[in-house]
């Protein structure tokens, strides 16, 4: 006898629908599981069965094949437990295929037959072709957030054997306390001093341009850093749910009611991999860390200390977006739209600075500055010196400007940017910033002797514009840009040979 | 192998081969031994040959007489069953493997089984 049960398993960060046929027939005891299955998968085997034995149900003494369709794909992970067993339920009589008609079962199996949560609930529940869904129990809000499907959530497996039968009803879903508390991001008002960091890190919230901070230990880098998500406004619906899905997939823990709705900040230590930042693996294609900060800002402490090629990979995801990662077995694209923060010190010894302080020759001075590439440091329009402050304002100086107001500000700006029809400047295409960065005729001269003299580039020079722009809504500064706007926008972009050297 | 083992084994395969006679089986050999083992059945049925493997079991408690049979004791039977038509001298048109589970008495016979 045949039962055929809807089931999804996960490859990058989407399902894919996969069908568990199972085939019961006379003969000696086997069970096989054939389609492609990893290890993980394959030892669904003894975990069905011997959750099926704890639940007191008798294991069929007959011949089970159990086919995990489309056979060419590559099934990975114990997903596909629950509907392994149930299969093997109804392909042996136990259960009515009607009872399963149009549902599809996602969870792995204990041996004491509770379910387990799995990674990528998000991902796994959108692929699936069903009207209804059995999840293990604490996954019913992650499932929830697809909306398309009745979702059911149980303990056990004898608690849904049960409810397939009709004997007992469906278990109530566990309550979730609903009183999530506001997440805990540090407020920007701790920061003392810094005008001119604190202005371009609300230059790069509000416009989404990345931000390179150099300086001396001490200065403050991290803790600016750090203050920059609470900056950046709530995630619109269809961002909150890209961002959910790849920390659904990564296995992540999500926060109160499934969705992301914050931006996260993601902070890789400067040993990370390639593979770890950008994703990827052998067994399992794990979204890296760039794709865990999609929609939130990326904060690379010690730029300088992580290796080049580590570096030189965030190249590509940084323009288009997306990363594409291929193996031999498959190739999966990943969301990687996030805000780049890299903090680093001006030289080995981290003082830089004034003559005298710094301990490092001129050499390997020279050589420190040339860790990061070119093009890396040309995708950052806004690179800054951060001096620490001056003892008066760390003593005795007023509290800087909380995270709400300038969070406000913030949202200002972006509506505007949503109103030319992208999220934020920096998304502003090239063709159209003669329409919505257009500019003023000292604006323009201004930028002309930048472009002769050599000390711009062209496409530094659309970056200058975008930055001007943001500037100029932050400043409510309607029409075209204006000479003020764009000298701060180039000041902002400090030419890297220059960068620690005044600090 | 205590007697009291080789009493269930013997009992089991008496009844197995009661089952096939009432079915119309001709009995060809029973226990028949050669240097790799031993076949418990040989039976024959109109062309068809039966190799039945018997497995008598006392209770449970080690899981179904079924499950004993395991992978390699099939490709072991596979090959005594190529030694028995050798010596034999027949060629068969249709060959079957079967395994007879006997529990308390009871005999179940799994056809074509492998």
């Amino acid at each position: 006898m045949l039962a055929i049960i809807a089931s999804a398993t996960l490859l990058g960060v989407d399902g894919r629908q996969v069908s568990v046929e199972v085939h019961v027939c006379p003969g000696l005891p086997c069970f096989n599981i054939v389609g492609l299955p990893d290890t993980a998968c394959r030892e669904a085997r003894d975990r069905v069965r011997a959750a099926l034995s704890s639940t007191g149900i008798r294991w069929p003494q007959r011949r089970i094949t159990v086919n995990l369709a489309p056979s060419g794909v590559r099934k990975n992970g114990a997903g596909l437990d629950l509907a392994v067993a149930i299969g093997v339920l109804v392909a042996h009589g136990d259960l009515p295929a009607s009872a399963v008609a149009g549902t599809g079962f996602l969870g792995e199996l204990g041996l004491d037959g509770s379910l387990r949560r799995i990674p990528g609930m998000v991902p796994l529940v959108e692929a699936l072709v069903a009207d209804t869904v059995v999840v293990p129990a604490g996954c019913g809000s992650e499932a929830g957030l697809v909306g398309r499907l009745q979702v059911r959530e149980v303990r056990t497996l004898a608690e849904l054997v049960g409810a397939l039968r009709g004997e007992a009803s469906w278990p109530d879903p566990p309550r979730h306390d609903q009183v999530s508390l506001p997440p805990l991001e540090p407020d920007l008002a701790d920061v003392r001093g810094q005008p001119v960091a604190r202005l371009a890190l609300e230059v790069a919230a509000a416009g989404g341009h990345h931000l390179l901070l150099v300086g001396p230990p001490g200065a403050g880098k991290t803790m600016l850093a750090r203050r920059l998500p609470g900056l950046l406004p709530d995630l619109e619906r269809s961002e909150a749910l890209e961002a959910t899905r790849v920390h659904s997939a990564a296995g992540l823990p999500l926060p109160p009611g499934g969705l992301v709705y914050r931006p996260p900040l993601r902070a890789p230590h400067h040993g990370a991999s390639a593979v770890s930042l950008i994703g990827g693996g052998t067994t399992w294609m794990r979204p890296g860390e760039i794709s865990l900060a999609t929609r939130g800002v990326l904060f690379m402490d010690e730029l300088a200390e992580f290796a080049r090629p580590v570096l030189d990979a965030l190249r590509q995801p940084l323009e288009e977006g997306v990363v594409r990662v291929c193996r031999a077995r498959a190739a999966v694209c990943y969301p990687a739209h996030f805000l780049l923060v890299g903090a680093m010190n001006p030289c080995p010894c981290g003082e830089g600075g004034p003559p005298g302080a710094c301990r490092c020759s001129e050499a390997i001075r020279e050589r420190y500055g040339r860790r990061l590439s070119g093009p890396l440091l040309d995708r950052f329009d806004l690179r800054l010196d951060v001096a620490r402050p001056d003892a008066g304002q760390l003593l005795s100086g007023p509290p800087g400007e909380p995270t709400a107001t300038v969070a406000a500000r913030v949202a200002q700006a972006r509506g505007l940017a949503l109103a030319r029809g992208v999220s934020c400047n920096a998304q502003l295409p090239g063709w159209s910033l003669d329409e919505t960065a257009a500019l003023g005729r000292d604006a323009s001269a201004m930028l002309e002797s930048g472009l002769r003299s050599g000390t711009l580039s062209a496409r530094g020079l659309q970056r200058v514009r975008r930055v001007a722009r943001t500037l100029a809504d932050l400043g409510g500064r309607e029409g075209p840009l204006d000479e003020g706007d764009v000298c701060l926008a180039l000041q902002l972009r400090a030419q890297p040979e220059r960068l620690g050297a005044v600090a | 192998m205590t007697r009291a083992r080789q009493a269930l084994g013997a009992a089991g395969e008496d009844l197995a081969a009661a089952w096939y006679e009432s079915r119309g089986y001709e009995v060809l050999a029973r226990n028949w031994r050669c240097r790799d083992g031993e076949l418990d059945l040989v039976l024959r049925r109109g062309p068809t040959i039966v190799f039945c493997e018997v497995k008598a079991r006392s209770s449970l408690a080690f899981g179904s007489p079924l499950e004993a049979v395991t992978p390699r004791k099939c490709r072991r039977i596979r090959r005594l069953a190529a030694a028995w038509l050798d010596q034999a001298g027949r060629g068969a048109p249709e060959l079957r493997f079967d395994v007879a589970a006997v529990l308390d008495g009871h005999v179940e016979v799994v056809e074509a089984a492998f």
